[in-house]
C-alpha cells in the first residue's frame, strides 16, 4: 500500500479537489442564496426573498429580455453564416487553407480585445459613422452603440465575428464526412445541386447543428468579457445580461445574497438547454448501441 | 452534371456560379480581418491624426513610438508603467496554470481510462460537469477560500484556480484519446512487471504529443484569454492583462490616445494570435473536441 500511495495521491489528489470544488462550490452559492448575506456571507434562512428580489427587479428583467433576443439572434445568425462558409469552403476552392485560417482567427482572440475593437468601430464619434461623415455623406447614422433601442445588436454583430468560424469549422467537418456514395445516388436521381444539399446532404448535418446551437446558447448564457469592454450593459442598461448583473451585484452593491440568487438562475437557465440536450444525447447512443 | 469524378457535383458543375463563391468567401474574409487591419493600422497613427479624423484610416505618419509607450510608458489608471507588468503577470499565470493542469489532466486521464479504478466512472463524471457550471456559480466560494488561504490578490491564486478548474478540459481531452490506446498493450507491460508511472513514462507518453500539444494550445489560449477571474480576485499591479486592457480603456483624463490603445491591444492579443497561425491545427482539433464533450 505505501509503495503505491504516489500513484495514488497522483491521480487521486487533483480529481478529487476538482470534483469536491465543483460539487462543494455550487451547495455553497445556492446556499448564500437563501441567506441575508450582504457584505459578507452570513448565516440565517429568508426563503426565496432574495429571488423574489431579483426577478422583480428591473435590472434582471432588462437582462433577461436582452439574452432571449442576443441567444437566439446570435444563434441563428452565427448558424446560418457558419453554414453557408462551409458549404462554400467544400466547393473545392483554391486557398481553402488560408480562408480556414482567417475565419477561425477571432477565436484565439480574448473577447476583452474584440469588445473593445468593435467598441471603437461602431462608436459614432470616432468610427464607422465618422468615417463616412468624413467621406462626405454627411446624413449617414450608425449609432446603435450609443442607441438604447440598437445598443444590443452591437453584441450580436461582435459575438457573431467572434464566433461563426466555430460553426463553419464543425459543419465543414460535418460536411467532409457525408458519404460520397449518397451524394451519387442522389446525382443519378437527377437531383441538381441545390436539391441535393437541401435533400440529402444537409438533414446528415442536424446533429452537428444541435450541438453547435448548445455550445453558443451556452456562450450566450454566460457572457460577461464581450460585454463589459463593449458597451458595459449601457447606454444606461439596456445592454445588461444576466452575468453582468450577479457581478454587478456581488461586487458593485454587495448584495451577496441576491448575487448568489442570480447565479443559480443562470444555472436554471443553462440547466434548461443543457438537460434537455444530455436526455437527447443519452437517447441518441442508445439507439445507436441498439442499431 | 459531370458525372465520371469523384464526387461529381463538387467538381465541375457550380463552374458557373464559382465566381461568386469566390466573391462571398473574399467579403466574409475581409470582414473577418477588418477589424485587425484597423486596430493595426490605428496602432501605427499618432493619438493627434486620430482624433482629428477617425479611427479607419491610413497613417499619414508612421508613429512606431506608440508601441514603445503602450510598452512601458502608457498610464493604466493612476500607474504609468505600461502594459508590460500586467503581460508579464499574464504570462506567470498562464504557464504554470497550462503546465499543471496539462500534466495532472494526463496522468488523471491516463488513471482513468487504461488503469481504471474503483469509483473512476463517478469521479470523471463529476469532473467534467466543470465544462458546464457558469463561473458565476463560483465567484464567492473563491472569494472566501483565496482569502482564507491568504491568496486572494495573487498571481499564486489565479494558477491555482486555472489548475483546478482547467483539469475538467485537460482530463476529458486526455481520457478521450488515451481509451483509444489498446489495452492489451497495458496488459503487456504489467505482466512485465511495469508499475503505474513506468507505463505512463515509458508507453503512454511517448504516445501522447498531439493530445499534449492540443491541450496546451487549449488552456494557455483560456487562460490567457480569461478576464472575469482576473478582474475579481486582483486590482492593481496584480492583474491580467485582460483586466488591465478594461482599465485601460478608459483613461484618466479625457485626451483620447487611441493609437497607444490601439498599440496595448496589439501586444494583449499577440500571444494567442502567433500560437494560433502556428499551431492551427491543433487549435481547431481542440476546439471541436471540446464541442462534441
Amino acid at each position: 500500500m505505501v509503495r503505491r500511495l504516489p500513484e495514488f495521491l497522483v491521480i487521486w489528489v487533483p480529481l478529487l479537489l476538482s470534483a469536491a470544488h465543483l460539487i462543494s462550490f455550487s451547495i455553497w452559492t445556492i446556499w448564500i442564496s437563501f441567506t441575508p448575506s450582504t457584505l459578507v456571507p452570513v448565516t440565517g434562512w429568508v426563503g426565496l426573498r432574495n429571488y423574489n428580489s431579483v426577478l422583480a427587479s428591473r435590472n434582471w428583467q432588462i437582462a433577461f429580455d436582452n439574452l432571449l433576443l442576443f441567444g437566439i439572434a446570435f444563434v441563428l445568425l452565427s448558424l446560418a453564416t457558419g453554414l453557408l462558409l462551409a458549404i462554400l469552403l467544400d466547393q473545392r476552392i483554391r486557398g481553402e487553407n488560408v480562408l480556414r485560417t482567417i475565419f477561425l482567427y477571432p477565436l484565439a482572440v480574448s473577447f476583452v480585445v474584440t469588445g473593445t475593437v468593435w467598441s471603437w468601430l461602431l462608436n459614432p464619434g470616432i468610427g464607422i459613422e465618422k468615417l463616412v461623415h468624413d467621406l462626405g455623406w454627411m446624413t449617414f447614422k450608425f449609432d446603435w452603440l450609443v442607441n438604447r433601442d440598437m445598443a444590443i445588436w452591437t453584441i450580436v454583430i461582435a459575438a457573431i465575428w467572434q464566433s461563426s468560424g466555430f460553426a463553419m469549422a464543425l459543419f465543414l467537418a460535418g460536411l467532409r464526412s457525408v458519404d460520397a456514395d449518397i451524394i451519387r445516388a442522389a446525382q443519378i436521381d437527377g437531383a441538381g445541386p441545390f436539391r441535393t444539399y437541401w435533400r440529402v446532404i444537409l438533414p446528415t448535418l442536424w446533429p452537428i447543428t444541435v450541438t453547435v446551437i448548445v455550445v453558443q446558447l451556452q456562450f450566450a448564457i454566460s457572457a460577461f468579457d464581450l460585454v463589459r469592454a463593449l458597451t458595459n450593459g449601457g447606454p444606461g442598461i439596456a445592454t445588461q445580461l444576466p452575468a453582468l448583473v450577479v457581478y454587478d451585484l456581488m461586487f458593485q452593491r454587495s448584495q451577496l445574497g441576491r448575487g448568489a440568487a442570480a447565479a443559480v438562475l443562470m444555472l436554471l437557465i443553462l440547466l434548461a438547454v443543457l438537460l434537455p440536450y444530455g436526455a437527447w444525447r443519452y437517447v441518441r447512443q442508445r439507439r445507436a448501441a441498439h442499431a | 452534371m459531370s458525372g465520371n469524378g469523384e464526387l461529381p457535383m463538387r467538381d465541375r458543375s457550380f463552374a458557373p456560379s464559382r465566381a461568386l463563391i469566390y466573391l462571398i468567401v473574399t467579403l466574409f474574409a475581409a470582414a473577418c480581418l477588418a477589424p485587425l487591419l484597423v486596430v493595426v493600422l490605428n496602432s501605427l497613427r499618432s493619438n493627434e491624426e486620430i482624433a482629428q479624423s477617425s479611427m479607419i484610416g491610413w497613417p499619414e505618419h508612421w508613429a512606431f513610438g506608440n508601441y514603445a509607450m503602450a510598452w512601458s510608458g502608457f498610464c493604466v489608471a493612476e500607474t504609468c508603467t505600461g502594459i508590460r507588468p500586467y503581460m508579464l503577470n499574464s504570462a506567470l499565470i498562464t504557464i504554470p496554470a497550462t503546465i499543471f493542469s496539462t500534466l495532472l489532466g494526463a496522468v488523471a486521464g491516463y488513471a482513468v481510462s487504461l488503469w481504471r479504478f474503483r469509483g473512476d466512472v463517478w469521479i470523471y463524471g463529476i469532473v467534467t460537469l466543470g465544462l458546464f457550471l457558469p463561473q458565476q456559480m463560483r465567484l464567492l466560494p473563491w472569494t472566501i477560500v483565496l482569502r482564507d488561504i491568504g491568496l486572494i490578490n495573487t498571481l499564486s491564486g489565479l494558477v491555482l484556480i486555472h489548475t483546478i478548474q482547467g483539469l475538467s478540459f485537460t482530463v476529458l481531452f486526455c481520457r478521450n484519446y488515451y481509451v483509444a490506446i489498446p489495452h492489451e498493450l497495458i496488459r503487456a507491460a504489467r505482466i512485465d512487471g511495469a508499475g503505474f508511472f513506468r507505463i505512463f513514462w515509458r508507453i503512454i507518453l511517448p504516445l501522447s504529443a498531439p493530445i499534449l500539444i492540443v491541450t496546451v494550445i487549449w488552456q494557455f489560449t483560456h487562460i490567457w484569454n480569461e478576464f472575469l477571474y482576473g478582474v475579481t480576485f486582483t486590482t492593481g499591479q496584480q492583474q491580467p492583462v485582460t483586466a488591465a486592457l478594461i482599465a485601460l480603456s478608459t483613461p484618466v483624463a479625457d485626451i483620447p490616445k487611441h493609437g497607444v490603445q490601439s498599440a496595448a491591444v496589439i501586444i494583449a492579443a499577440l500571444p494567442t494570435l502567433l500560437i494560433y497561425l502556428f499551431g492551427g491545427r491543433y487549435f481547431v482539433r481542440g476546439l471541436t473536441a471540446g464541442a462534441v464533450k
